[in-house]
């Protein structure tokens, strides 16, 4: 079974939500980005979601989009997340999803990265710029290799395409809590837990919310109502300030360990 | 592999790309973040209900004849044909239209179906500056908010058209990151318009971009080859034998040949930015030095390096300067229905001054890349030959940079 369906089976029959900490893979190293994976996972990370560094991110708010800057001066590559996997899949069996674009995809192969992320011990994929849809080659590679296919639902998703989006998912849905850009704001848009519910009548996959969380207790909201509670920004941002000093991973695990917390907490609180 | 029935262009069959997923072959539709999905399902359906309103057709009619100055002359260039001593040139004007420029077509066509969708705001990016004045003026004219992104060293070498879009009521946002050029300012719009997109409609400036952008720009600017082929019908009497115009996302080329594109007779030529010459990479010369990729929701030939990272590029021309070409000329290039060619920046600039001493038409740097095609094939063709050029803008903006180049000792008058 993938890590992250078995990951999210354990979570259920706890009654728990899971947390999932965004990172950019290679800012600012990719030794760095392993040891930063290692501290995530001590702290009760259930998966980590590695960003693939684009020079065009078009989704991606200021934050994601300096980190992915830093990663591309020293050249880090779709190759490289993918052989870092391998390497960290040594000690690890945390759940690792890498959330990229396209175009990287498109040279590396579709096949061939399918085929390389499955021996490499990567256990899903989230591609930000390939709706459903979109997706014909993308999803039969993926798919045939046993690799989740994650696809985003957004507040302008009408009924027809949250149908499409709930059954092409694999792994998780992951909902984008607002329309804009990655990045942290100062609230929870309102709509947010009738829109989980919404995707949740189409499908039985888990449904994590992203875009906009940083806070514990906004994380502790989120975990009443959805399976996962995803932060990027807020953690990259850390990453971004403290580069390459050797308190980077510690200072990650303890900026995280809160946030952990608080989903365990707000899962526990809303659903026990 | 592109099936083979999408290999041809059948003269007597209707032309029906892009299909019904916004396809033309393997190129072009709709590569975005699911946020942007739904606006544009509505855009297209709110496009498709425009063209079949008359009313929204006669205000567009109406303000082509007479805000924007359409018909656009078609010109016999007499001198600059008596100069290269081969085939007839002429000249399609669009240097003269409204705010100097093709991109007004797009530009007010678009704004229209903004105000009919009952947004408020409007955003644009530009390169060269003439895409984000016709937006602009357009706003003006309809009264709508705009805000248009643009690099900051594109900005710096347009500062003319800068201080226009700000004379016009536009707010003009600098864009710093990566290239800081048409490409960036691109990726700023589309992060404003899946953060706005409830009240703010994307003027995309371009036949590129996620369907039905590059259908919508095409519709709006194809009224070029249009009036062409009536004007030189009335001229000549015949069909041209050879239509230049220079691409950078491609829209006043498609515009000049979309309407002969099942005329069999009439060859075609894209002239895209040599820059310092492909073999530097300095250049946006995309089918001499891409490959198939995805950039800006469109599925085309994407100067990148071997892990799909974008590339920088470099043109002489800021509204060149961009790593994608339109998806529809993909697919005409691949289907050899269009030749593509590129002008490196030093025969721009030699062409740039030839035709203003020979014809008293400052051309657009832009335009200047097809007139410098001309000055090569045309010599090589017979008298009774006929060349449309596009000329796509007008040169103002241009002559600071221009002579900052002659005078910095790239080049002599």
């Amino acid at each position: 079974m993938n890590r992250i369906d078995a990951r999210f089976e354990l979570l259920a029959a706890q009654g728990d939500t899971a947390f999932i900490p965004y990172i950019t893979a290679g800012d600012p190293t990719l030794a760095m980005t392993h040891k930063i994976v290692l501290e995530l996972e001590r702290a009760g990370c259930d998966i980590v979601e590695l960003g693939v560094p684009f020079s065009d991110p078009i989704a991606d708010g200021v934050v994601n989009q300096e980190a992915a800057q830093r990663a591309l001066k020293h050249n880090v590559t779709l190759h490289d997340v993918v052989n870092l996997v391998r390497e960290i899949r040594k000690t690890s069996e945390i759940s690792i999803v890498l959330f990229t674009y396209y175009n990287p995809i498109l040279a590396y192969g579709v096949d061939t990265f399918a085929k390389d992320c499955a021996s490499a011990g990567v256990d899903g994929v989230l591609c930000v710029d390939l709706p459903p849809g979109e997706d014909a080659d993308y999803k039969r590679a993926l798919d045939a290799n046993g690799i989740a296919t994650i696809f985003l639902a957004a507040p302008t998703s009408p009924p027809d395409r949250i149908a499409l989006i709930a059954k092409s998912s694999t792994g998780f849905v992951y909902y984008v809590s607002r329309t804009g850009v990655t990045g942290e704001r100062a609230d929870i848009a309102t709509t947010v837990q009738g829109m989980v519910a919404s995707i949740k009548q189409h499908t039985s996959t888990p449904v994590a919310v992203g875009f906009g969380i940083s806070s514990p207790a906004q994380a502790m909201e989120v975990a009443g109502y959805a399976d996962g509670v995803i932060v990027g920004s807020a953690i990259v941002r850390l990453i971004g300030k403290s580069g390459e000093s050797l308190d980077t991973p510690k200072m990650i695990y303890e900026f995280v360990k809160p946030l952990v917390d608080a989903t365990k907490s707000g899962a526990t609180t809303a659903k026990v | 592999m592109p099936s083979s029935e999408a290999l041809s262009i059948t003269p007597n069959a209707p032309y029906s790309l892009p299909d019904s997923r916004g396809r033309y072959g393997r190129f072009g539709g709709r590569y975005v973040p699911e946020t942007l999905m739904h606006p544009l399902l509505e855009l297209e359906q709110a496009y498709v209900s425009a063209q079949t309103d008359p009313a929204f057709q006669a205000d567009l009619a109406s303000l082509r004849e007479h805000y924007i100055g359409r018909p656009t002359p078609l010109y016999f260039a007499k001198r600059f044909t008596e100069h290269l001593g081969g085939a007839k040139v002429y000249l399609k004007r669009e240097d003269l239209a409204h705010t100097g420029a093709h991109k007004i077509n797009n530009a007010l066509g678009q704004t229209l179906l903004a105000k009919r969708m009952g947004k408020k705001r409007v955003i644009a990016e530009t390169g060269a500056g003439q895409h984000g004045v016709a937006t602009a003026t357009a706003c003006a004219l309809l009264g709508l908010e705009c805000e248009v992104y643009m690099g900051t060293e594109d900005m710096e070498r347009q500062k003319l058209n800068v201080f226009r879009m700000r004379l016009l009521g536009s707010k003009v946002t600098p864009v710093d990151s990566g290239t800081k050029t048409l490409k960036d300012a691109i990726n700023e719009a589309m992060r404003d318009w899946v953060t706005n997109i409830e009240n703010t409609h994307y003027v995309l400036g371009t036949v590129e971009g996620p369907h039905p952008y590059p259908q919508i720009c095409r519709d709006f600017q194809k009224i070029i080859g249009e009036e062409a082929r009536k004007q030189i019908m009335e001229q000549e009497g015949r069909l041209p034998d050879l239509l230049i115009a220079c691409v950078g996302g491609g829209s006043n080329a498609i515009g000049l040949f979309f309407d002969f594109i099942k005329d069999a007779s009439v060859k075609m030529i894209g002239v895209e930015a040599g820059g310092h010459g492909p073999e530097t990479g300095q250049h946006a010369a995309r089918f001499a030095g891409g490959v198939v990729g995805m950039l800006h929701g469109a599925m085309s030939y994407v100067l990148q390096d071997a892990h799909g990272q974008i590339m920088g590029t470099h043109s002489v021309s800021a509204g060149l300067d961009y790593p994608s070409i339109g998806p529809e000329h993909a697919h005409w290039h691949d289907i050899g229905r269009v030749e593509y060619t590129y002008a490196n920046d030093d025969a721009a600039l030699e062409a740039f001054k030839l035709i203003s001493s020979l014809e008293g038409i400052i051309p657009a740097l832009e335009s200047a890349h097809a007139i410098a095609h001309a000055v090569k094939v045309v010599p090589t063709l017979s008298k009774d030959q006929i060349v449309i050029v596009n000329m796509s803008g007008r040169g103002d903006k241009d002559v600071p940079q221009v002579s900052r180049f002659l005078l910095g000792g790239e080049a002599t008058l």
